[in-house]
């Protein structure tokens, strides 16, 4: 076919423009966010001490660190999903929650005594933090996954990746709201685990999914 | 890198508030600045002369298909560019196995356009083969005979919005096959 008759369809099937990625985006996580909140809702529920937990800081720090990652993560995400849009800066802004999760380490580590690190690090729901932050998450990543196929991800593999930051930060503040271990210990190490594999899920599969 | 300012940005702007004549102009104006680049880019994997413009219309279907992803107040060359490299290293790996071209390799200006409007490339033709029967005779009748959408949709016994909605689909399901050949 002559590039020009193609160039004739083209013009043809000119239409007003398309939802925007940003768009797009906000819609995917809304829906893929509703989903996951009704999930949590019916399986664990926000502890019932919430409004007392809510007035201490270990609690707020780490609904912050998750929001934190998950914000930044959509930054870079967009950009991502946009042909020669540069990432220098959100992948350094990335650094943001790490960052302040690493400060709430250390000044957990100069409050706590010696001997209590091991029990604040191990807590008690290593196991349900473990599997919940995965499990709520899968809503999220499916829908940015499927933002992501309407957008052109020249990268796919860092950009599932960051779809995976984006589900499991959003996933891990849903599941913080339960979660009775509220130790930066026990945060950074459990909720780092939980959210990493999350995030590797996503590389995975965006580079098999966002193929175009 | 440095991008000429080649104009296409507000030609598209115009294209994305409705004006076809501003798009035809645009795409081939894309067109003409990407034949250089994809020659280059396949005399550099050491590919030189083969499918150029088979290259060039994937590249430009893309530029349709993904429009929504230039974000109209950045300068759309190093949007272009992008999408260029990413289906010419597509293009390169499918037809000759595990293949990277080095982003210094392909950091070239948009600037040069050379314009030859009746080359053609064989895939798409291929491809258009594959499509179902409707949008298969949408596609024949609006890119190869130029037909407008009411014609094609007297022509076909079809409302316009059948045939638009089966233009679309078509050239979405061509860019898909393309790329999984």
């Amino acid at each position: 076919m002559r590039t020009d008759d193609l160039v004739h369809a083209m013009v043809a099937d000119l239409h007003a423009a398309q939802t925007s990625i940003g768009r797009q985006f906000a819609l995917a996580i809304a829906i893929g966010f509703a989903i996951s909140a009704v999930l949590f809702w019916v399986t664990l529920g926000p502890r019932p001490d919430i409004a007392a937990a809510a007035l201490t800081i270990r609690f707020d720090l780490k609904i912050v660190e998750t929001l934190l990652l998950a914000a930044t993560a959509v930054a870079l995400v967009l950009r991502l999903a946009q042909p020669g849009a540069g990432t220098g800066l959100q992948k350094i802004v990335l650094a943001a929650a790490p960052a302040l999760l690493t400060v709430a380490v250390m000044a957990e580590l100069l409050v706590v005594p010696t001997d209590q690190w091991q029990a604040k690090l191990v807590g008690s729901n290593s196991l349900v933090c473990l599997t919940a932050i995965p499990l709520l998450s899968l809503p999220l990543l499916a829908a940015l996954l499927l933002a992501l196929r309407h957008g052109a991800p020249t990268s796919r593999g860092a950009a599932g990746a960051a779809a995976g930051l984006v589900a499991g930060g959003l996933a891990a503040a849903l599941y913080a709201t339960q979660c009775t271990d509220d130790s930066p210990l026990f945060v950074a190490t459990w909720y780092t685990i939980a959210i990493g594999a999350v995030t590797v899920l996503g590389a995975f599969l965006g580079r098999r999914l966002l193929r175009w | 890198m440095s991008q000429r300012d080649t104009g296409w940005a507000d030609l598209m702007r115009a294209a994305n508030s409705g004006d076809a004549e501003s798009y035809e102009r645009v795409l081939r104006r894309i067109a003409a600045a990407l034949r250089p680049l994809v020659r280059r880019g396949l005399a550099r994997a050491g590919r030189s002369g083969a499918d150029i413009e088979d290259v060039v219309q994937e590249v430009l279907l893309a530029v349709h298909l993904k429009q929504h992803t230039w974000d109209s107040t950045r300068p759309i060359e190093p949007w272009v560019h992008a999408i260029a490299r990413h289906k010419l290293v597509d293009a390169l790996r499918r037809r000759h196995g595990n293949f990277d071209l080095p982003l210094d390799d392909f950091s070239e200006t948009l600037a040069a356009e050379e314009e030859s409007p009746s080359v053609s490339g064989r895939e798409v033709e291929r491809h258009l083969a594959q499509l179902p029967a409707g949008q298969r005779a949408v596609v024949h009748a609006v890119a190869v005979e130029g037909v407008s959408i009411a014609e094609a949709a007297e022509r076909l016994n079809l409302t316009a919005g059948a045939v638009r909605v089966a233009l679309h689909r078509g050239l979405a399901s061509l860019a898909k096959t393309l790329e999984q050949d």
